[in-house]
């Protein structure tokens, strides 16, 4: 889908539709969330081209709360408004909040068992991968742009290879990515 | 252990919600300094239980929110935790959202946008890293990480299937 075409469709998406693509990404999203809102907002709903999806992240990921709650008000609010971006959460958390609970008080009445946690490192080291597609996915948007291609290394290596704090990483790069952003045109 | 008031958790939570950028992931740290050291609600290897509770349920991480409320005042502090978690972000979100689309056509906002996407995308790939690094001890699980991302770019198979094959051989005892 163009990009024109995307952000024309702006008030077809129905609550309903909001409510189950949001619970369909929170009950698919065992060892994390977001490669689910991905590859539902964009491959299967096309609600969102790749480069929304992008800008639609960077907002969730600048703005403080969990990112994928942040996408639920955002793309919630965008299609449907205030309703849209309530139910868009109500998808994304009623479920998952009582799973937990019912999961705990499994966990009070029995202990934690070793295969769990087996099964756990298997889905984990699965959900590491889904990750790495998604972060090259969404580097598509910008991969023939040099200047970008260097922040984006640079914001990885400072975060993941040296593991310095997101917060001042983010309070340096991201206005010099914009300052050079701006003066390309 | 000691219980902790409605108004503790509130107040806790709803002050992590506008500090954790990056992720409910990146406050993790001092939920555990106060759930543990600063209000003695659980112990520390209670408070690892949980988080490998929500880790290993579908659904956003932030809901370490729900459990930590749910051991320290019951079903209520869940509720609490977890609203208090998220209301004020969301808050936050739905306003900043409301002006980035009005001003979606301006020339800044698109050097905004541009400037920002390559951050953005820097930070998952050091998230998928960071993952790999904490999920793989052994060559065989770094092979299921690369052959998950192999499949997901390649293919349209649904990833639930390779995350159930993924937890079968992790549950045998292979990885």
């Amino acid at each position: 889908m163009s990009e024109r075409a995307a952000a024309a469709g702006t008030g077809r998406v129905s609550l309903g539709a909001l409510f189950s693509a949001f619970l369909r990404i929170t009950l698919s999203g065992f060892g994390g969330t977001l490669p689910w809102a991905r590859r539902t907002l964009v491959d299967e709903r096309r609600w969102l081209s790749e480069r929304e999806f992008v800008d639609a992240l960077s907002l969730c990921q600048f703005l403080p709360g969990p990112n994928v709650v942040n996408l639920s008000i955002v793309v919630g609010r965008r299609f449907r408004g205030a309703a849209g971006a309530l139910t868009a959460f109500a998808g994304l958390v009623v479920a998952p909040f009582l799973i937990v609970l019912a999961l705990g008080a499994l966990y009070a009445r029995y202990g934690r068992l070793p295969e769990i946690d087996r099964i756990l490192g298997g889905i984990s080291a699965a959900a590491a991968g889904l990750v790495w597609a998604m972060g090259l996915q969404m580097a598509g948007t910008f991969a023939r742009i040099p200047r970008a291609v260097a922040f984006a290394l640079l914001a990885a290596l400072a975060t993941g290879l040296m593991r310095w704090p997101i917060l001042p990483v983010i309070a340096v790069l991201a206005p010099l990515s914009i300052a050079a952003a701006w003066r390309r045109g | 252990m000691k219980t902790a008031s409605l108004w503790e958790l509130m107040l806790l939570f709803a002050s992590l919600s506008l500090v954790a950028v990056g992720g409910a992931n990146t406050v993790v740290p001092e939920m555990h300094r106060q759930a543990v050291e600063v209000g003695g609600w659980m112990s520390d290897g209670e408070f690892a239980n949980l988080y490998a509770i929500v880790r290993a349920a579908p659904g956003p991480n932030m809901l370490i929110s729900t459990l930590i409320g749910w051991e320290a005042a019951g079903l209520w502090g869940a509720l609490v935790a977890t609203a208090a978690m998220c209301i004020p972000s969301c808050l936050l979100a739905y306003a900043v959202s409301h002006l980035w689309d009005r001003y979606r056509h301006k020339r800044w906002r698109r050097d905004v946008e541009a400037g920002l996407a390559p951050v953005t995308v820097g930070l998952v790939l050091a998230s998928a890293y960071v993952l790999t690094g904490a999920a793989d001890q052994s060559w065989r699980a770094y092979a299921v990480t690369a052959a998950t991302a192999a499949v997901s770019l390649a293919t349209r198979i649904n990833a639930l299937w390779v995350l159930a094959l993924a937890g079968v051989l992790g549950g045998a005892g292979l990885l």
